[in-house]
């Protein structure tokens, strides 16, 4: 059955990337991003990360997707220009496939380890991230604040 | 006699999957998934009908009028008139709007409102879906209502449409941060994100008469508060109705639609507020339990219904009583009380768990809350700065 459900939701996502990636109109191509994380988020939840999967859905579908398509709302509406081969985005786009298919080749095959780990619960998630991860966590949270502020700073009308 | 009835679903279901016991694994699951969508989207849209002729009844007895009156004994058969109504109107698509967005936003989300009923236990062992992180699961599969209203509203290629939808996405998005940092009080004194650990936990009585709901903390009174406003504001109900606004903006985001995707539209933001008022009962009154130990002979799942139709009862009495608010005022008060008010109730858990979960706790939360509450209403009092009306985008 996961075999199975792998398979369709691979589909899923790809048409979705690819949909995303070639669709002339940009709103449709968000949307269709959001399809692609959707499916995603579903390859989590098939592996037993209920958390990351949930992370995901919650910050990439409900955040970063409205920010997107907001973007492309607020910025010129030049999407139905034809600009040609970008040779630059080629060249990456080239490098960072063969660099992950490398990754993927050297590593181990998951059926030749057997996963032994315990089922990662949400629970386990907090208690590592209070103990040992403590530090980082308190750095980015104050990062992330900093950055609330700047943005509050930045958008604040000017009181005469 | 009192537990086989509590458990006849759980029994009935069980009954069911019996006739299919030789099946394969994953035909069973499936299966068992099945009957227990079936019975979720029977029940709530049973309920969805049930709660739009009642609306109209409570709001026309508050007004001093009729409610419906014509179609079947005391107007009860309305919502049968007004599917037939709805299914057979023309169902118009603008020349101009995107035709497949167009579409697809109603039912991304009417499909997302179900989603989030999934998660809420509405009866002992009666949990459609069980998860870990099921409070994670409600609030982030929610935040995709956010696209599907915009979805709506930008599809619909309408400057109306489009303003109902930025309304929409600006009141959501800055409700959403009190109404989930409302959670984590709950979250952080039960120690689980599992809506099913969190209504067990609630399920004893203090002195063997009160029962130990959250609601009965000073924390947890000021937190269902907060989430109760932040819930109302999230299904975008009549003192919030910024975003359809139809004295302003023809209906926001809802302007380009008609017929049953109209329908659909309030068909999800019903499925939103019964969600979210589940979720708010399954938090902070104690879920499916009993308020009383000799009244545990009534089954559970009556116990969650009467909490749920409680709460729609105050979600229409403040319809039919509020005016509508104005946006800024709105997001002033999301933004300058709510949150603050929020960040101070997880604080006060901390000194009621620190301070023994007794009486001494609930002196102490009560007097962090009441400290940071009048502090506030003095910072943002605003009665001595009323002056000369300044027009700043009308002249």
């Amino acid at each position: 059955m996961n075999g199975a459900a792998f398979i369709l939701i691979s589909v899923f996502m790809l048409a979705g990337a690819l949909a995303a990636a070639t669709l002339p109109n940009l709103m449709h191509a968000a949307f269709c991003l959001v399809l692609a994380l959707l499916g995603l988020a579903s390859f989590f939840f098939l592996l037993g990360a209920e958390f990351v999967g949930l992370a995901l859905v919650f910050i990439y579908i409900g955040a970063v997707a409205v920010l997107i398509v907001f973007t492309i709302l607020l910025t010129r509406r030049d999407s139905k220009e034809h600009y040609g081969l970008n040779w630059s985005g080629v060249v990456i786009a080239l490098a960072v496939f063969g660099g992950l298919t490398w990754a993927i080749l050297k590593t181990q095959s998951l059926s030749i380890v057997p996963p032994h780990a315990r089922a990662i619960t949400v629970k386990r998630i907090g208690e590592t991230l209070m103990t040992g991860y403590v530090w980082p966590l308190q750095c980015v949270g104050l990062l992330l604040t900093a950055a609330l502020i700047g943005a509050l700073v930045l958008v604040m009308e000017e009181r005469r | 006699m009192s537990s086989a009835l509590d458990q006849i679903f759980v029994h009935g279901k069980r009954w069911l999957l019996s006739w299919i016991a030789g099946a394969p694994n994953w035909v069973i699951e499936i299966t068992s998934s099945l009957l227990n969508i079936v019975a979720l989207l029977a029940v709530f849209l049973t309920l969805f009908a049930f709660i739009s002729v009642l609306e109209r009844k409570i709001l026309g007895r508050m007004q001093n009028r009729y409610g419906p009156n014509r179609v079947g004994p005391f107007g009860l058969f309305q919502p049968i008139a007004d599917g037939i109504k709805m299914l057979i109107k023309e169902d118009i698509v603008p020349a101009r709007a995107d035709k497949i967005v167009h579409f697809l936003a109603p039912v991304v989300l009417a499909a997302v409102a179900i989603l989030t009923l999934g998660v809420i236990p509405y009866g002992r062992n009666m949990t459609a879906f069980t998860i870990d992180g099921g409070i994670l699961f409600f609030f982030a599969v929610g935040s995709a209502t956010e696209l599907a209203v915009f979805m709506a509203g930008w599809a619909s290629n309408n400057k109306f449409s489009m303003l109902g939808a930025m309304r929409a996405i600006a009141q959501m998005f800055s409700y959403e941060l009190p109404l989930i940092i409302a959670v984590l009080p709950v979250v952080m004194v039960v120690g689980s994100l599992m809506p099913d650990r969190i209504v067990f936990a609630q399920g004893e009585y203090t002195l063997g008469i009160v029962p130990r709901w959250f609601v009965f903390t000073p924390w947890g009174a000021a937190t269902f508060i907060l989430f109760f406003v932040s819930g109302l504001v999230e299904s975008n109900r009549t003192p919030f109705d910024v975003p359809e606004g139809e004295s302003e903006i023809v209906a926001g985001h809802m302007t380009e639609y008609s017929g049953f995707k109209y329908a659909t539209f309030f068909l999800a933001e019903y499925l939103g507020m019964f969600a979210v008022s589940g979720l708010a009962v399954t938090l902070f009154l104690g879920g499916w339990h009993a308020p009383a130990r000799v009244l545990e002979v009534v089954p559970s799942y009556v116990w969650f219904f009467v909490k749920l139709s409680a709460l729609l009862f105050v979600y229409i009495w403040l319809r039919a009583t509020l005016p509508r608010t104005r946006v800024d005022q709105m997001m002033n008060v999301a933004w300058k009380f709510m949150l603050p008010m929020s960040f101070t109730c997880v604080i006060a858990a901390a000194v009621w768990h620190y301070a023994g979960r007794g009486i001494r706790g609930w002196l102490w939360s009560l007097f962090v809350i009441v400290v940071v509450y009048s502090a506030l209403s003095i910072v943002l009092d605003t009665r001595r700065k009323f002056a000369r009306r300044v027009y700043r985008f009308a002249e």
